[in-house]
């Protein structure tokens, strides 16, 4: 009951927050929203008991990409022009992908259902042999490291890639603009 | 001077115990939620918001850029020598029992300290580095 309470709550406060990101011109009351969007989605997580998932959520979502955005609104002009056509076409593809996906909704089983495959196939396998194995309390860290530390190492290539190529992007970009200014 | 010298004092105050509970998140994260990814994040908070109190140059002197950008690829050397360090003791790729001479348990706890080690050197410097890129360019005229 409690829970449903939370969730209730949690969940239309997002509605609102997204609303609020929608209609707000002003760029710097929109990265402020987008903060509290995560932290909303943040404790979503936490009453869903995936508390690893929500520390990463409020540390990424809300903490380094509210500063990055931030540092993006210092190099441009901070309120959003006005559009220029009615966005009637983008809303109705909106509200069309978004009836697709609550009409996929409706053949899944009930949350956290025990007799499904995702529950069934290698998760209780993990849970009865964790700590044997490693005597870790936190499964997800040995699920994370021991068993999975195959997909980890690819994760942490894909954070080492995605860095690498943002930074060429940039770093091209700022030694033309300084070639320009030798020009100037 | 400008009135924030009391930000400037809190956050002088406020560093410390950022990366302390960076570092706290990272070795505790087998007995509570976090990790390396989560320790590594609020490292590069705490370095961020040094920048963001004192100015990009003053931070650029404490952290070079290129020190910066050779930790990027450092943390995935780490977590790939982790690997090949336990394939030479006789296990697989990863395996980490061996990783301590009597019992396996500890080398699990080894071997997860290492690889999210280098978890937290790529994740907190390609932050911090993406951070440096978009800072440093200035606004345009």
């Amino acid at each position: 009951m409690a829970e449903t309470l939370i969730n209730t709550i949690l969940l239309t406060l997002l509605a609102l927050t997204t609303i609020g990101v929608v209609r707000t011109r002003n760029l710097f009351s929109v990265v402020i929203l987008a903060g509290i969007y995560s932290f909303l989605i943040a404790s979503v997580m936490m009453v869903l008991d995936a508390v690893d998932v929500a520390m990463t959520e409020a540390s990424v979502g809300a903490g380094i990409s509210t500063v990055l955005l931030l540092s993006v609104l210092y190099l441009t002009k901070t309120h959003e022009s006005v559009p220029i056509r009615t966005p009637l076409l983008p809303l109705f593809v909106a509200f069309g992908v978004g009836a697709m996906l609550i009409y996929g909704t409706v053949d899944l089983p009930p949350f956290g259902s025990a007799e499904q495959p995702i529950n069934q196939h290698v998760g209780p396998d993990y849970l009865e042999r964790s700590i044997p194995d490693t005597k870790v309390p936190n499964v997800v860290t040995t699920v994370l490291a021991s068993y999975r530390g195959f997909d980890t190492l690819g994760e942490t290539a894909v954070v080492f890639t995605a860095g690498i190529g943002v930074l060429m992007l940039l770093r091209r970009r700022k030694k033309k603009q300084d070639d320009e200014g030798g020009e100037d | 001077m400008r009135l924030d010298v009391i930000l400037r004092v809190i956050t002088k105050l406020l560093l410390p115990f950022m990366v302390m509970f960076a570092f706290y998140v990272h070795f505790h994260g087998e007995f509570s939620p976090g990790g390396g990814f989560q320790a590594g994040v609020i490292i590069a908070a705490a370095v961020v918001f040094h920048a963001l109190m004192f100015g990009l140059y003053p931070t650029q002197r404490m952290l070079p850029p290129w020190v910066v950008e050779m930790l990027v690829p450092l943390g995935v050397f780490i977590y790939v020598v982790v690997g090949i360090v336990t394939m030479m003791l006789g296990e697989n790729f990863l395996g980490y029992n061996p990783l301590h001479p009597t019992k396996p348990y500890y080398g699990q706890e080894r071997g997860i300290i290492w690889i999210e080690v280098g978890v937290l050197v790529t994740v907190a410097s390609t932050m911090v580095a993406i951070f440096y890129a978009f800072a440093g360019r200035g606004r345009k005229p």
